[in-house]
């Protein structure tokens, strides 16, 4: 686990070394000229102001000599200004280099994330989205990659800034007094331990904080979304409470943290100017006897002033560092997860055959098995319902004809060819497949209905979603064919969102169309309109209907009866109302209501 | 279709705003006068620190004597814990502030939620409550305590500073502070735009969200579509969108800053030119010089810093406009103020002086429309007796709905007057009507939670044994007693681990616990399978029996059994009367069934040849 996320970390920064490389070059030059400045103005105050030998290297005295030494640069102190300008210059560029580099490095890792992530995403099978919780993995996708962004765009530069500022400062003000040294920079190792710890300890309150706050949202979300429950049962101040108890849960842990923060920030600042503090006053008493000169003195402070505040950085950037990484496994954890693949030697044969299903068994989880050995042959053109009760192996069946899941034993074939050699993309591109709950784009209600084909035309997606009995409720909206769904757009009724799904599938060539129950939501005289659109339409299209209406069943020229898994019959419509069983009992059910009224109307006729 | 793109930033600064804002802000006044004036002090203390620094360097270094050193230590190590405590103090201060008003804002804007009439909903995407209710709060809360702690420290300090430069070097002063301007200007006119960029950033982030959400939420019907590569083609378009924003926006940052720094090196080499001399000449001391420094290098931070908050602004103004809206609007439906003296109002109800309710409704020549010239009801009038079952039939958009609305007086007609035992709803308070009312909806909601307390909040003082008979009455208790947990199972938020057909039949058991007078089913029937809706059938054959009740259904079953069917055609009542009335007059509802009975016929004589 440790090395994989180390290795993914690593292979982001590495994939992009150039950019990073760039980067760091302009840091390395940023921060030498920054730690120059505070030496030349000493030099400045040394040994031009007061006259003391020039501590500088060897071409920096020669310069400084040839120019006219110090009577010269005295009476021109604009020299050193300009050079001064000069440096901050040249340092803004090595600034600019750094920020663009580094940028362009990190969105680049960041956006391989994200598409590697939502490819993968996409290539998992079907079963893997059935069980996810999509709350959680959207969470990973988004705020998970935003944090790896975070540390690969900021936290990573900054560190790799600070420890040279750090390392270089140091080595310099050792060179000019060790004593010194040891007593102005004695605090930042208990500094910096300070910082790291505490945020390793605040890390925990920020997420308990973040729980809260995700608690205030669902409690917030529920409300609203249910608010006509709770204005139906008058429940307005149950809800009050119920908000009322969250929110001060949420603004006791956010004070929590923020009085930690307080703590920290003042401690770690009492540290800070302490250890300014110490430098001074104990450079000053070593300046004040002569021990060191003032610019070293100024030296110290400048350098004490540009080196806590890294220090205390680094604390933080390190144990947030370790966030990222624990984002970096979440996002790898969907990583590893196998995608669905083609085998090399799948077919692309034409699928409207017959379909055989033989002695097919599956089980999503051991033991529990939802179809159990069911044989069944469907001759290529025919129309096939199925019945049965919720939960009884309707939807796998039909699902297993799109390779959606693989049987636990047993054989399908369409037209001879066993089905696990069928490529699934050549598979799912000619078997149409209605959901029950289909999800519908956020785009125009045009494009989701030509979602499924490249090349189309205005007039097939209308005629599409005329057969579909959509076309009516489309045109009627204002914006017609142009309205955005989703969202941002309109809600549509569940009616409507199965009409948009039934001319988006009808927008493929199909061999093979299947109803997961999608008529469920509209009502039977659409349904019948849209089966007799169909008819019409359909040709030599094999056909699956998944359907609780006798109406929409008894027109098929076969029925299976599913219960508890296994076919426990089949046959057409009248065999089946002449036999007893769970198809003559539904049957009874629906249509007793309409021998009734059909009684009533004898009546009175 | 409103357009609901979200509005990130307002153009012009509105003071009334935040004066209003402000209001809201009472309980905290003190707090933020505190943080001002710590503010003050801390700035203070931030000015003088260079200033110890010269007196050490003139008094102890110059002069080669370490004579009040002692003195000078404690002085020195006083203003270091003042300072502590000062930051300890101003934190913790705005940390009150941001939470308390996080809080205090929610509270009265969810309050408000509850009071605002359903037709607010029905125009107001929940995603876009959700947004000012959590991130938009918290901005303003931020901003409000924040922001004032940066601006004060920002002022105070570039005012200290200034101070303390004309009193140490006046002419010198002049001169660095002529670097100010530029400094203002640049930091201005950056600030913006990086600000700007970032919101790009983060709007095309929100986008990236909005496709992940989908790429996942839709995964499965993008397989059976086989979308996978359309999809990520899509999707690669918003990445590289993202990754051309964030670097442009880096990159603005990575030429602010280093120009930023250049300026105030400027000052500072200026300085060292122009001060340098004076020590050389004996008109200035070295330490009076290294003031100089220290200003110089220092005072850009307060001007980038308040820079920044003005920039801020802009954004945290749109937060606060959308906040104070929703705080402002008002409810469509209110009670009167009499009627709430009298009965009390949604928070404290006055439950002694609720009259008891018979179950008597009526239209009163009501008009509604939900939009200007739309008329969805007109002069409507219906007279429903008490203990009444009234079917409504009708086609989507005939006004079946609306007419269930009124009854809840989700809305309120525009003329006339919903009368429920001869009084108007409106002279009675919004609570007691919805206290007598049971009402069950095509997709029931759940709260997470258990299963019993999902029943339990139709009545919260049921016993755990009456929210097993409900459970009964309502035919759930059979698949909750297969369950695990049986009736302490976690119904998953929304209620999403149970099925379509199962939610039904708990937010029945819901609504047959709070024994309601009168009850509303919406369509509640019609997508569970036939077995399950069987169970249904035979409770609401149970509940109904003497209540006053509305069912809008599809099913015939359903319709039938009701006392009266009424069928409704552009918000009027076409026919009215018992299922065999309606029959026998031939007309609409007679055309509308007997569509269903001629394709029932004609399987039925298939079925007989096959016999």
């Amino acid at each position: 686990m440790e090395t994989r996320r180390m290795r993914l970390m690593l292979s982001l920064i590495w994939e992009n070394r150039r950019q990073y490389g760039q980067a760091m070059i302009g840091t390395l030059f940023s921060v030498v000229i920054a730690l120059a400045t505070p030496l030349i103005m000493a030099e400045t105050i040394d040994a031009v102001l007061d006259a003391k030998p020039l501590n500088a290297p060897r071409f920096v005295v020669r310069a400084f000599e040839s120019i006219g030494g110090r009577e010269y640069v005295v009476q021109n102190l604009w020299i050193v200004a300009a050079l001064l300008v000069a440096l901050s210059v040249v340092r803004s560029a090595f600034m600019y280099v750094r920020g663009r580099a580094n940028a362009q490095a990190a969105e680049k890792a960041s956006l391989d994330l994200r598409e590697r992530l939502y490819g993968h995403l996409q290539r998992l099978s079907y079963n893997y989205h059935v069980k996810a919780e999509t709350g959680d993995l959207i969470q990973r996708c988004t705020s998970d990659v935003e944090t790896t962004n975070r540390f690969l765009a900021s936290q990573l530069m900054e560190a790799f800034g600070s420890v040279l500022m750090i390392g270089i400062a140091i080595t310099v003000l050792l060179a000019k007094d060790a004593g010194l040294t040891l007593i102005s920079t004695g605090m930042i190792i208990p500094l910096f331990l300070f910082a790291y710890l505490f945020f390793k300890q605040v890390i925990k309150h920020f997420k308990i904080s973040d729980e809260a706050e995700g608690k205030l949202s669902a409690v917030l979300q529920e409300n609203l979304t249910g608010m006509r429950v709770v204005r139906a049962f008058g429940r307005q101040r149950h809800e009050a409470e119920k908000f009322d108890a969250i929110s001060s849960d949420l603004r006791r842990k956010n004070g929590k943290v923020l009085w930690l923060l307080a703590v920290y920030w003042s401690t770690s600042d009492l540290l800070t100017m302490a250890q300014i503090g110490a430098g001074l006053l104990a450079g000053v008493v070593y300046a004040s006897n002569g021990r060191i000169t003032v610019g070293t003195l100024s030296v110290f402070l400048s350098y004490l002033g540009m080196v806590l505040w890294p220090v205390r950085q680094l604390g933080r950037i390190l144990s947030d560092a370790g966030k990222s990484l624990i984002s970096l496994e979440r996002i790898d954890e969907i990583l590893r997860q196998p995608p669905e693949r083609e085998d090399a030697d799948s077919v692309r044969p034409s699928l409207s055959g017959d379909i055989v299903f033989d002695d097919v068994s599956f089980a999503y989880e051991e033991k529990r098995p939802v179809l159990e050995h069911v044989s069944f042959t469907v001759r290529g053109g025919e129309t096939v319902a199925i019945l049965g009760a919720t939960g009884g192996g309707k939807s796998t069946l039909v699902h297993l004809l799109q390779r959606l899941y693989e049987p636990t034993c047993g054989r399908i074939s369409i037209g001879g060819h066993p089905l696990e050699k069928i490529e699934k993309h050549h598979l799912r591109s000619r078997v149409g497949l209605v959901l029950q709950e289909p999800f519908l784009y956020s785009k125009t209600i045009k494009d989701n209905v030509g979602i499924a084909r490249k090349r189309r035309t205005e007039e097939e997606i209308f005629e599409a979603a005329r057969v579909a009995q959509a076309d009516g409720f489309i045109r009627e909206s204002e914006k017609g064919y142009e309205t955005l769904v989703g969202e941002r757009g309109v809600t549509l009724s569940g009616g409507q969102k199965q009409r948009i799904a039934i001319a988006r599938t009808l927008m493929k060539e199909n061999d093979i169309l299947v109803f997961d129950d999608s008529l469920s939501a509209v009502d039977t005289q659409t349904d019948a309109a849209i089966r007799a659109g169909l008819l019409k339409k359909r040709g030599n299209v094999t056909t699956f209907i998944i359907s609780h209406r006798i109406t929409t069943l008894a027109e098929a020229d076969r029925i299976l009866v599913l219960d508890q898994g296994r076919i426990a019959q089949q046959g057409t419509h009248a065999e089946l109302i002449a036999r007893p069983g769970l198809y003559q009992r539904i049957y009874q059910i629906q249509s007793a209501m309409d021998e009734e009224f059909g009684e009533d109307a004898g009546e009175l006729a | 279709m409103q357009d609901w793109e979200e509005k990130d930033y307002s153009a012009r600064f509105d003071a009334s705003l935040w004066q209003r804002l402000l209001r809201y802000a009472r309980p905290y006044h003190k707090h933020l006068w505190a943080i001002v004036a710590l503010m003050a002090l801390a700035a203070l203390i931030d000015a003088v620190f260079p200033l110890m620094t010269r007196e050490a360097i003139d008094k102890f270094i110059a002069r080669g004597t370490t004579e009040g050193f002692v003195w000078f230590s404690i002085r020195y190590i006083f203003l270091v814990v003042v300072q502590t405590a000062n930051i300890y103090g101003f934190i913790r201060l705005c940390g009150k502030v941001e939470v308390g008003l996080c809080y205090l804002i929610r509270k009265l804007a969810f309050e408000r939620l509850q009071e605002l009439s359903l037709s607010y909903y029905n125009r107001t995407p929940t995603g876009y409550i959700m947004s000012r209710m959590t991130s938009d709060v918290q901005r303003l809360a931020d901003t409000i305590a924040w922001s004032l702690l940066d601006l004060c420290w920002g002022t105070f300090v570039t005012v200290f500073m200034g101070i303390a430069m004309f009193r140490v070097h006046w002419k010198l002063a002049l001169a660095v502070m002529s670097a100010l301007p530029p400094l203002a200007a640049v930091s201005w006119y950056f600030q913006k735009r990086i600000l700007k960029s970032y919101r790009e950033v983060r709007k095309t982030n929100s986008q990236i969200t909005g496709a992940f959400n989908e790429g996942i939420m839709g995964a499965k019907t993008t397989k059976t579509l086989v979308r996978e590569e359309a999809n990520y083609e899509e999707f690669t378009v918003l990445t590289r969108k993202m990754r051309g924003s964030s670097v442009r926006a880096a990159t603005l940052s990575a030429i602010y800053l280093p120009i930023v720094i250049s300026l105030s090196m400027t000052a500072t080499a200026y300085a060292l030119w122009k001060g340098g001399y004076d020590v050389f000449t004996m008109a200035i001391s070295l330490g009076t010089l290294q003031v100089f420094f220290s200003y110089t290098i220092n005072f850009f931070e307060p001007i980038h810093q308040v820079a920044r908050i003005f920039a801020q602004l802009q954004s945290a103004q749109a937060a606060a406009e959308r906040v104070m809206t929703l705080l402002e609007t008002e409810p469509e439906i209110k009670d009167t103020p009499e009627v709430v003296e009298r009965y009390g109002d949604s928070f404290a109800p006055k439950g002694e002086n609720w009259p008891p309710i018979h179950g008597d409704i009526d239209f009163d020549h009501v008009s509604f429309t939900y939009k200007e010239g739309e008329a969805v009801l007109e002069d409507f009038c219906l007279t429903v007796k008490a203990g009444q079952t009234i079917a409504l039939v009708g086609e989507t958009g005939s006004g079946k709905s609306t007419i269930v609305n009124l009854v809840c007086r989700f809305y309120e007609p525009d003329v006339g007057s919903v009368k429920i035992d001869g009084v108007d709803t409106r002279e009675r308070s919004q609570l007691w009507l919805q206290a007598n009312l049971g009402y069950v909806l095509q997709s029931p909601h759940l709260f997470s939670g258990t299963i019993a307390g999902n029943i339990r909040y139709g009545r919260l003082d049921a016993t755990d044994e009456e929210v097993e008979a409900a459970a009964r009455l309502a035919g759930a208790d059979a698949f909750i007693g297969k369950l695990e947990k049986g009736f302490k199972t976690d119904v998953g938020e929304g209620g999403n681990r149970l099925s379509t057909g199962e939610k039904q039949l708990i937010s029945f058991a819901r609504a047959i616990l709070a024994d309601p007078r009168i009850f509303v089913l919406d369509e509640a029937t019609s997508s569970v399978d036939t077995e399950t809706e069987q169970k249904i059938q035979a409770a609401i054959r149970e509940v109904l029996r003497g209540r006053t009740s509305f069912i809008v259904a599809h099913r015939l079953s359903t319709i039938r059994s009701a006392d009266r069917i009424l069928v409704i055609d552009g918000g009027k009542i076409l026919e009215d009367g018992t299922h065999r009335q309606l029959l026998g007059k031939r007309g609409v509802y007679y055309n509308l069934y007997a569509n269903q009975f001629r394709e029932e016929r004609e399987r039925r004589v298939l079925a007989g040849e096959a016999e």
